[in-house]
């Protein structure tokens, strides 16, 4: 999309040039509670890039006749996980890979479209190592951790050569050589992409990889099958009980660890652009058993979506981010202008990015185009039938290259749109919207990729580390693989190398009661036969989510969903109608499962937001922004990872920290004017 | 609008199954088919009924789980996929009969999901380039011209939903197969594998109980991922060359 640039911070935050909805930034208050631990994550020493290779030769090996003795639990199936069970089982470990989906290459992995960044600098415009690490680190807006970050970026070139060994058909110029394009965040062509299905490509390449090891017995599939919990075994992960989806058979698993490797939570505020599946439900369930749930207020939201059209709206679609560079977004200049676009003369018309960053216009940021069209449409200029969507005008485009040059660029989104909206965008302007569509933040893991409970790991998306506070395009898809085929073959020895032999039977204690305990909520759930459907109170959720904790949040409206949230859940578990039986597909208690942790993890997620006491990255908390609208970072009290620890049902879970460390790079201040 | 429905329900996969009629009333036309569904099943969840089921992720046209058959074709009218289908192609009054994707080789799970693991297990057959982690060469190492690169890409873009398998009168899955062999057959990469890699998948296909082709191309006119048949003339010419080879050998 766009570059930035870095300034300094004004010197009177609080001047005459402040607008009236930006009040002077109150004064930075201690955190409300003192953290109770400071957590270690186990980086190595040394310098920067000498950190991973370093560890690689001080990490605990496995000989490969040992490795056959080992069983290694991988839940989902997506770029992490794929990539994990097959590089696993390839060096010889025993993997037992699990995923809902009714066959793992429909994770949703699959979806992604744009690219995948690799620092190749094939393009000669001066990529490197370096500087994909500062892009990443300062697009996270300083809230991630060096060394793994650098260490994401040091693998990202074997991930392509991975990926092409496979037989990924990414884009190739004439001569036969990788293509690549550009991306958001960043000067130089680093993204390496098919079509506009990246993410399928490289999803297929590890499925292609995982089928391998299906066929030779080293990975054993199970498909329509879902997590419900973990299982603790003298306080390590030592196995989960699964729900069989089509015969509801609830069973334990034993394995030597555990990798989460289940995607984002999105879903929590029901619409988004996941897929309708995904959910928190094995995430959450580890965060029940104690492991740590690490910045969950570090959402984003994708300012190009095409806007809900009603109340049955189930998902949203993404529209490539592209369209920005040839769309014009405008609202109308007067409140409830209910005319026709085309019937709005150009005085009536306010093209508001272009008059607010008139260097970076339509280009703006994610997070910067998605809170401006949100303040336009509460301001009362929103257009279409709900009022909550902008206009992205081509008409200027149109004339400028015709209708051709656009379709040529654009036109499979122009399909996509008309088939969606009914509308045609070459002649009316296209209404879109900001919507959820990756969360940055997870549960919390060490160097290692492993989190506070010993043999659980979390690869992914489902795990917080490397993104910071804001994701940029192209670098979900390095991540998932870097995880997946570099890192965890490597870092998993130092776990398990201590461990053999110690894999417990999955009859003992410990999973029985973990089994009974999912037999009995599932009794429960089927039991309550009340009037109201799952769908009704997840979209209930979601709309306190999206109006109280979404693109702008503030200590009053945290305040309103953390009171509003506890009596939907109690009207959850008194009042939802989940019919149909445990013992069978029944599709109704899967979604009430999922629902019932969204409904616990939404409170944790307001808790996090009301806590963090600034704005950075996808979190903005409108008590903490410069005159001009930016966000306002306090490092003083804030460059830390905030890690939550449950501390029982209905008691308020623990805020622990793990400071961030700058050795390399500056915190500076973002700015995109 | 309001639409009289013709579902096919079916307890397990044991279980007969029958058309039951099914009322939608108001269904906005801006809403997707599988949301008409929901809206039907929030009716009867409503009055305390299960729910249909149906298989269904994304939602938007990619992963390629939702099967639905409609009015007898695979994805019904839509463009793509079942997911992208909008009620605006329908009228108010409308009678729409729902099945699930027909096939010998996919028995239904329930309503309207089916059992499409023979297509995994085909893939597993052979549907790979042996590339362990780790042991790649660097990526520009090999140039792939832009032509060859394009046509793979074209093979490998099959979503693997088993459409062309419901619309084919033998339950043929040589396009899906063909689609996979095909992209890795152009690519210098899989020419190593290139004759068990025909051999082993065909064969796995025809023990998972698909038909051969016999050219209706009805897989063509269904295909979500427009998926040229040509694929299919290219594992043919695949198969045959690789039995002549595996004879010799």
């Amino acid at each position: 999309m766009s570059s930035s640039t870095v300034r300094k911070a004004p010197k009177d935050p609080a001047g005459p040039s402040a607008p009236t909805a930006a009040p002077a930034p109150p004064p930075p208050a201690p955190a409300l509670h003192p953290p109770a631990a400071v957590l270690d994550a186990k980086i190595p020493s040394g310098a920067l890039e000498k950190k991973w290779e370093r560890h690689k030769f001080e990490s605990k090996l496995i000989n490969p006749a040992n490795r056959r003795k080992y069983e290694i639990i991988v839940v989902g199936s997506g770029l992490a996980g794929a990539s994990a069970a097959a590089s696993l089982a390839e060096m010889g470990y025993k993997v037992k890979c699990f995923c809902y989906q009714d066959s793992p290459r429909r994770a949703h992995s699959i979806a992604a479209q744009g690219g995948i960044n690799a620092a190749k600098n094939y393009q000669n415009d001066g990529d490197s190592v370096f500087r994909l690490f500062y892009d990443t680190i300062k697009g996270g807006d300083f809230r991630s951790r060096e060394a793994n970050v650098y260490r994401l970026a040091e693998v990202s070139a074997a991930i392509i050569d991975q990926c092409v060994a496979q037989g990924v058909p990414f884009a190739r110029e004439y001569g036969g050589l990788l293509a690549n394009r550009s991306f958001g965040g960043a000067q130089v062509s680093r993204t390496f992409y098919a079509r506009g299905q990246t993410g399928q490509q490289l999803l297929l390449g590890a499925y292609s990889a995982l089928c391998r090891q299906i066929a030779e017995g080293s990975v054993t599939m199970y498909p329509r099958t879902e997590m419900l919990d973990l299982v603790l075994v003298d306080g390590h992960a030592k196995g989960i009980v699964v729900r069989d989806m089509v015969t509801g058979a609830i069973t334990s698993h034993a394995g030597d660890c555990v990798l989460l490797c289940t995607g984002g939570y999105g879903n929590v505020f029901y619409l988004s652009t996941n897929a309708k599946g995904c959910n928190v439900t094995a995430s959450y369930r580890a965060y029940k058993r104690g492991a740590l749930f690490a910045n969950p207020c570090y959402t984003q939201i994708h300012p190009t979506c095409i806007p809900q059209a009603g109340e049955y709206q189930s998902k949203l679609t993404l529209m490539s981010e592209s369209l920005r560079n040839d769309g014009r977004v405008w609202v109308p200049r007067e409140k409830g202008d209910k005319r026709r676009p085309g019937e709005i003369p150009e005085g009536d018309r306010d093209y508001y990015l272009e008059r607010k960053y008139p260097s970076f216009g339509n280009l703006a940021p994610r997070d910067i185009a998605s809170r401006s069209a949100k303040e336009a449409c509460d301001d009362g200029r929103g257009v279409g039938p709900s009022g909550f969507g902008v206009y992205l005008d081509f008409a200027d485009a149109i004339q400028r290259i015709g209708e051709g040059g656009i379709r040529e660029r654009y036109g499979n989104l122009f399909d996509m749109y008309h088939q969606i909206t009914g509308e045609n965008a070459y002649q009316v302007p296209m209404r879109i919207y900001p919507a959820v569509h990756y969360t940055m933040g997870g549960l919390w893991v060490d160097y290692d990729l492993m989190s506070n409970i010993p043999g659980l790991f979390v690869l992914g998306e489902a795990n917080f580390s490397d993104h910071g506070a804001n994701r940029l395009g192209a670098s979900a898809l390095m991540q998932g693989l870097a995880d997946g085929y570099f890192v965890i073959p490597y870092t998993i020895g130092n776990y398990l190398a201590p461990q053999m032999g110690k894999r417990p039977a999955a009859n003992r204690e410990e999973f029985q009661k973990a089994e009974a305990e999912v037999r009995e909520r599932t009794t429960r759930l089927l039991g309550i036969k009340g009037k109201r459907t799952v769908d009704h109170f997840h979209r209930e959720l979601g709309r306190i989510m999206w109006d109280y904790c979404g693109m702008a949040r503030n200590a009053k409206s945290l305040d309103r969903a953390l009171k509003q949230i506890p009596p939907l859940r109690e009207e959850f578990w008194k009042n939802v109608n989940v019919p149909g039986e445990g013992e069978a597909l029944n599709v109704s208690l899967e979604k009430a499962g999922r629902v019932a942790d969204f409904l616990e993890f939404g409170e944790l997620l307001c808790l996090d937001a009301l806590e963090r006491r600034e704005s950075c990255g996808g979190h903005f908390r409108e008590e903490w922004q410069y005159p001009d609208g930016e966000a306002r970072r306090d490092d003083e009290h804030f460059q830390h990872v905030a890690a939550w620890e449950f501390t029982g049902e209905g008691a308020k879970p623990n805020r622990q920290v793990e400071p961030l460390v700058f050795d390399t790079v500056h915190p500076s201040v973002r700015s995109y004017k | 609008m309001n639409l009289h429905l013709k579902v096919w329900r079916q307890k397990e996969a044991k279980s007969d199954g029958r058309l039951v009629d099914v009322e939608a009333r108001n269904i906005p036309e801006d809403c997707s088919f599988l949301e008409m569904l929901d809206i039907v099943n929030e009716d009867l969840v409503g009055k305390g009924e299960e729910p249909i089921a149906f298989d269904h992720d994304c939602r938007e046209g990619i992963c390629g789980t939702c099967s639905l058959t409609i009015d007898g074709v695979p994805h019904g009218p839509s463009e793509t996929t079942t997911c992208q289908l909008y009620m605006r192609k329908f009228k108010d009054g409308d009678t729409i009969h729902i099945e699930p994707f027909r096939a010998r080789p996919f028995p239904v799970v329930r309503d309207l999901m089916v059992d499409r693991s023979a297509f995994d297990r085909i893939q597993q057959a052979g549907g790979f380039i042996t590339a362990r982690t780790g042991s790649a060469p660097e990526g520009n190492s090999l140039p792939i011209g832009k032509h060859l690169a394009d046509s793979a890409m074209e093979a490998a873009a099959c979503i693997g939903c088993g459409a062309c398998v419901a619309a084919c009168p033998n339950a043929s899955a040589m396009l899906f197969v063909g689609a996979k062999v095909s992209h890795l057959a152009l690519l210098p990469q899989g020419q190593a594998e290139r004759t068990s890699r025909a051999l082993k998948m065909v064969r796995t296909m025809d023990e998972e109980g698909f038909g051969n082709c016999s050219n209706y191309l009805e897989c063509e006119a269904v295909c979500p991922a427009e998926i040229p048949a040509s694929v299919i003339a290219r594992l043919n010419r695949e198969y045959a060359l690789a039995s002549v080879k595996d004879g010799v050998a």
